[in-house]
């Protein structure tokens, strides 16, 4: 900046020349944005019964910024600037537009949900409850002893996969096992619930058979394959020098594995396992179908429907009619259901970053 | 060196902890396979009454159980693949956004920002669908149709609910593109540096540069994550069930009341009343639709696999 004031008068900077100055594009921006504000107040102002609405204002305006810095960056830079420029603005608009969506959704969830998040919706159940009142606590419980559940028999039958894959698999039979715990991620969750169903269906012989174990088979379906990708990703990093190091001491194999390999990854597998029960605890469509529905407390994994808080959400919506308290359970429900994700999320971050091994010295 | 024999390679005793441990680890290795196959052997098992029973015990009494399953599988695939249409420019935008675009400080934050949309359960999704989206959504259905009734995919009568496939898709694109950004964001990260840099030192712009070294390094990667995006998308249950207002019949109108039903969204809604052969025709459906997702993810896979065999980033 100092050398163009310095430079003396009609000798203009050829470094700089023909190009926009630095902060042209964000100047544009907020000019569109706030020209299409206030286009849609005149909008509101003459139709009194619309609206205010300030998300299609910001994308209308988005839009604008893209037309318009387009347009001046052609008639500044020329042609393949002003494509670049189109480009990078549509990028950006593209991340906005994703925005949208999610800010909305949790706006609605919270601002919808704080109506019940109280006392008595933790601490009731729906049984004999009409009108006012109840709660979801029989459906947490239900989610948590299914999910415990499935963690129960996703981990050991992951991690040892994972195992085998990285320390004693070699050959077809590795290669196909890779395989299908990838195609396993693309399993949809209804048709891991219609496998439960039929399994238990026909060992039972029980054509109407519901029950929470069930769920968690379901769940473990789906959970196994993210279990053993991610351990997978964490035991390849360990570094050989360890395993060798431990070979050279004469320890077995097995105890290196279990001494040496897993306590170095440990943190790593922990953030992943709690990333893989974020994924399912929000599952609903096989706990639809193979926990079922159910409006009271319910500790018995092996008996009778069990009730679980997606379930609880979804049939809460479906029988509201002209209950509005049904519509607000559902939206409380919602509410509980992304905090226990966002702190699962929250738990995996800190796991990583706090047990992760310092590697660097 | 080349004349002396090669010694017999020294091989650890094997203890007998040794062999159980292999053992159980490969043991939990063939369940997974085991797990699979036993998906495919008892979803056939139990579907197998539909495909002998009379067509006239099914929902809806078609004429065969091809004319059930027909209208079924055309809406299956038309959401998914609208989805997949709105969902794929987005996300190629918003992984280059994060990949090349912002600034390195911020990227891995903007990174979490979309992994949050895949955080969000479906239900909830749905829930946001119906109450949200649909009724902002309807207004602009009327007016489609109204205006542009001419074009076949507007066809009117519009829904006023905005109950539509063209909503579903639109809820169904906000959930996948989590999975194909976070795919894409990874190849194209992999691009090898020497590459861009050579092109920008050829005096390419950043968007000529990620023309010519960016994407044609990564097209296998997009192919594969939008495969995935659309296996995804075809198995989506609780949106559809939630915010698609269905009808039996195959049609490719957006913005009607009267929708193609999806594969999923039918079982979802239908079991939990169902009794008899209806069971096994639903769970016949499933079976379908994880063939389908089953296909579309081996060859996503099979092409991610081969090309990971090539490129030096690993």
């Amino acid at each position: 900046m100092t050398t163009t004031t310095a430079a003396p008068a009609g000798i203009t900077n050829s470094l700089t020349t023909g190009r926009l100055p630095k902060g042209a594009p964000w100047l544009i921006l907020g000019g569109s944005w706030a020209v299409m504000l206030l286009v849609f107040m005149f909008v509101k102002a003459a139709n009194e019964d619309a609206d205010y609405n300030i998300a299609a204002a910001l994308f209308f305006g988005t839009i604008l910024f893209d037309i318009l810095l387009t347009i001046v960056a052609y008639l500044v830079e020329g042609a393949r600037q002003a494509r670049d420029r189109l480009v990078t603005s549509l990028v950006a608009t593209a991340f906005i537009i994703a925005l949208l969506p999610l800010v909305s959704l949790l706006f609605t969830v919270v601002s919808n949900g704080l109506a019940r998040f109280d006392l008595a919706f933790f601490t009731n159940s729906m049984r004999n409850v009409v009108g006012e009142g109840g709660g979801g606590l029989h459906a947490i419980t239900g989610t948590l002893l299914i999910t415990g559940m499935a963690t129960l028999i996703s981990v050991p039958i992951g991690l040892l996969t994972a195992i085998y894959l990285v320390e004693y698999g070699r050959g077809a039979l590795a290669r196909a096992i890779t395989f299908f715990v990838d195609v396993m991620t693309g399993i949809p969750s209804i048709v891991a619930g219609l496998f439960a169903f039929a399994l238990f269906a026909l060992l039972f012989d029980d054509p109407g058979i519901r029950f929470g174990f069930g769920g968690s088979v379901a769940l473990s379906l789906l959970m196994i394959p993210v279990v053993v990708r991610s351990s997978e990703e964490m035991l390849k990093i360990v570094p050989n020098e360890l395993r060798e190091a431990a070979y050279a001491l004469g320890v077995p194999k097995w105890l290196t594995i279990l001494k040496v390999v897993i306590p170095t990854a440990i943190a790593g597998i922990a953030t992943g396992v709690t990333l893989a029960i974020s994924r399912v605890i929000g599952e609903t469509a096989p706990l639809l179908i193979i926990a079922g529905l159910s409006t009271s407390m319910n500790y018995d994994l092996f008996n009778d429907r069990m009730a679980s808080l997606p379930v609880f959400v979804y049939t809460q919506y479906q029988s509201n009619g002209t209950d509005i308290n049904n519509l607000e359970r559902a939206w409380t429900g919602s509410l509980t259901l992304i905090l226990i994700v966002m702190a699962l999320n929250l738990i995996a971050r800190l796991i990583a970053k706090i047990f992760s091994p310092k590697l660097g010295r | 060196m080349t004349t002396a024999t090669e010694p017999a390679p020294i091989k650890a005793r094997q203890r007998p902890a040794d062999r159980v441990f292999a053992g159980a680890s490969l043991v939990a290795g063939i369940i997974i396979l085991l797990a699979l196959a036993a998906v495919a052997v008892f979803l056939v098992a139990q579907s197998l009454p539909a495909f002998v029973a009379d067509p006239k015990e099914l929902k809806g009494e078609p004429d065969s159980f091809l004319a059930y399953v027909a209208p079924l599988v055309f809406g299956t695939i038309w959401a998914a693949f609208l989805a997949l249409l709105m969902a794929l420019p987005l996300s190629l935008g918003i992984a280059l956004f994060i990949s090349h675009y912002a600034p390195r400080r911020v990227a891995q934050g903007l990174g979490y920002i979309i992994d949050l949309l895949a955080a969000v359960p479906s239900v909830v999704f749905g829930l946001w669908g119906i109450k949200v989206l649909a009724p902002a959504v309807g207004p602009l259905y009327i007016w489609l149709t109204e205006n542009l009734g001419w074009i076949p995919l507007f066809a009117p009568p519009a829904s006023g609910t905005g109950k539509t496939v063209l909503t579903v898709a639109i809820v169904l694109a906000v959930m996948i593109i989590p999975i194909i950004t976070a795919l894409c964001r990874e190849v194209f990260l992999q691009t090898p540096v020497l590459h861009e840099e050579a092109a920008l030192a050829l005096g390419a712009t950043r968007w000529e540069m990620i023309q010519m070294a960016v994407l044609p390094f990564g097209r296998p990667g997009i192919v594969s994550a939008a495969m995935l995006g659309l296996g995804r998308a075809l198995g989506e249950t609780m949106v559809v069930a939630m915010v698609l207002s269905p009808a039996f019949l195959i049609t490719f109108v957006l913005t009607s009341g009267q929708n193609s039903p999806t594969i999923a969204g039918n079982i979802a809604l239908n079991f939990p009343e169902a009794f008899g052969v209806n069971v096994n025709a639903l769970i016949a459906t499933g079976l379908i639709l994880f063939g389908i997702t089953l296909l579309i993810n081996s060859i996503a896979r099979a092409i991610v696999n081969r090309r990971k065999a090539f490129s030096g980033a690993n």
